[in-house]
């Protein structure tokens, strides 16, 4: 009995490595690639000295961070300011456990998987709010009330998008929210959905405190924000934390409107059969890597919003829109109006 | 059920311990010298001026109450929302009024300038 319960939790571990493992290497690879995407868009060439091409860059950072000496300033709470870091990493991990990769391809099929998903991409502040409260630096100070009442003004826009996704799908359940989507390209849920679709992908960087609204951590304003006393594996923590959510919102994005794993190519008669080969994991991840790329072209291309604009755009534009889009959504599902409801 | 949401319990808890991987590295491995300078609050290479416990503007507070407002809007549409297809006509005109409460609360706050960063 108790070597079988063992045997389970084994089995799990192994199931939570093969999610945990291919992520950081992911993440890893992903600073790589913006340094190179940002590198060519501004005509330059970007990192390429460690390895071929500097394939081996991200390698070279991970050992630079993790052997560099962890700074803990003297004005700050101690335990707060190591404990910080974990709990901004924590959740960004944890939202992984219900994300499906293909139709059975899923570590914990929960029927409340949104509302956990809900729960743990706000749980992300607390680190934001511990770290710039116990470095006791100004710009840390500065930078975590900004970015946390950044984050919150977004997440209600997030949250309430969702809730059109939820009423089209009637289920908490993600497995079961990209399977209402299936049908064809049209069904997905972009097209009925399309203002909540832009913001949430919009509310999803700002939630991420990436350009075009990183004034939390503004380099020109207020250095580095809450991790402006962050070093060494410190730091990468935060790092890691910051680069786990984006590809997760990339990845709930494509989910959520862009019908997860299924094929672009269903319903179309001869494409349809010459696609069939191609497993539901590769559409998934190539459609959340489009997404990846929309982080990178959004920072090479606009810049920085200025604080009175990020607010009065999250509150002003956003709940107004979305609210007006999910009642819109409610009447046509009451209604059974179109093919999608 | 429940049992599903044991891979979940078991995540979170790696997810913590996989935080304290790099700063367990970098206590043992890193070297450790500091000194006065380096380890003093950070401000542009001055000395601090001040505490860093300041005064800071309401509206940063302001925000944070407006969101639980509306966050729990949002709780409570998120299991509204998944049965919107079965429920009787009760259920939708009860979210009517709790709709236009808040939407009268939130057209007051915008008028009276809550919402105003300049």
């Amino acid at each position: 009995m108790i070597t079988e319960q063992l045997f389970t939790l084994a089995w799990i571990l192994v199931k939570i490595l093969a999610i945990l493992l291919p992520l950081v290497v992911v993440i890893a690879y992903t600073t790589f690639f913006e340094r190179k995407v940002i590198g060519y868009m501004q005509v330059r060439i970007g990192p390429n000295r460690v390895g071929p091409r500097g394939f081996l860059q991200p390698w070279a950072d991970v050992f630079k961070l993790l052997l560099k000496e962890i700074i803990v300033p003297s004005a700050s709470n101690r335990f707060l300011f190591l404990l910080a870091p974990i709990l901004a990493l924590a959740p960004a991990l944890a939202a992984w456990a219900v994300i499906p990769f293909d139709q059975q391809l899923v570590l914990a099929n929960v029927n409340a998987g949104l509302l956990f998903l809900l729960a743990m991409t706000s749980l992300g502040v607390y680190g934001i709010v511990i770290a710039g409260w116990a470095s006791n630096s100004k710009y840390a100070f500065l930078g975590a009330l900004r970015s946390s009442a950044q984050i919150i003004s977004y997440e209600i826009a997030m949250g309430i998008a969702l809730i059109g996704v939820l009423m089209a799908a009637g289920s908490l359940n993600l497995t079961e929210i990209v399977m209402a989507q299936s049908g064809n390209l049209l069904s997905w849920y972009w097209l009925p959905l399309f203002p909540l679709f832009v913001v949430y992908w919009i509310a999803g960087v700002a939630e991420t405190n990436r350009l075009p609204f990183d004034l939390a951590e503004g380099e020109s304003e207020i250095v580095a924000g809450f991790h402006v006393e962050y070093a060494g594996g410190a730091f990468a923590l935060f790092f890691l934390a910051e680069y786990a959510n984006m590809i997760l919102i990339s990845v709930l994005t494509a989910l959520l409107f862009f019908g997860g794993w299924l094929s672009p190519f269903q319903g179309i008669p001869v494409l349809e059969e010459a696609f069939a080969w191609v497993p539901g994991i590769a559409w998934l991840l190539l459609k959340s890597a489009c997404f990846m790329f929309m982080y990178l072209w959004l920072r090479a291309t606009f810049p920085r919003y200025r604080y009175d604009q990020v607010m009065r755009l999250g509150w002003k534009v956003f709940i107004p829109l979305t609210t007006f889009w999910i009642i819109l959504v409610a009447v046509a599902v009451r209604l059974g109006v179109g093919p999608w409801f | 059920m429940l049992e599903n949401y044991l891979p979940v319990l078991v995540f979170i808890a790696l997810g913590l311990a996989f935080g304290l991987v790099p700063l367990f590295i970098g206590f043992v491995i890193a070297p450790h010298r500091p000194d006065s300078e380096k380890i003093s609050p950070y401000e542009c290479g001055f000395e601090p001026f001040e505490a860093a416990r300041f005064k800071f503007d309401v509206r940063f507070y302001l925000v944070a109450i407006l969101f639980i407002i509306f966050d729990l809007e949002v709780a409570f549409l998120f299991p509204w929302a998944v049965v919107l297809r079965d429920i009787p006509v009760l259920g939708i005109w009860a979210m009517v009024i709790f709709g236009l409460l808040l939407a009268i609360g939130f057209i007051y706050e915008w008028r009276k300038g809550a919402l105003e960063w300049e």
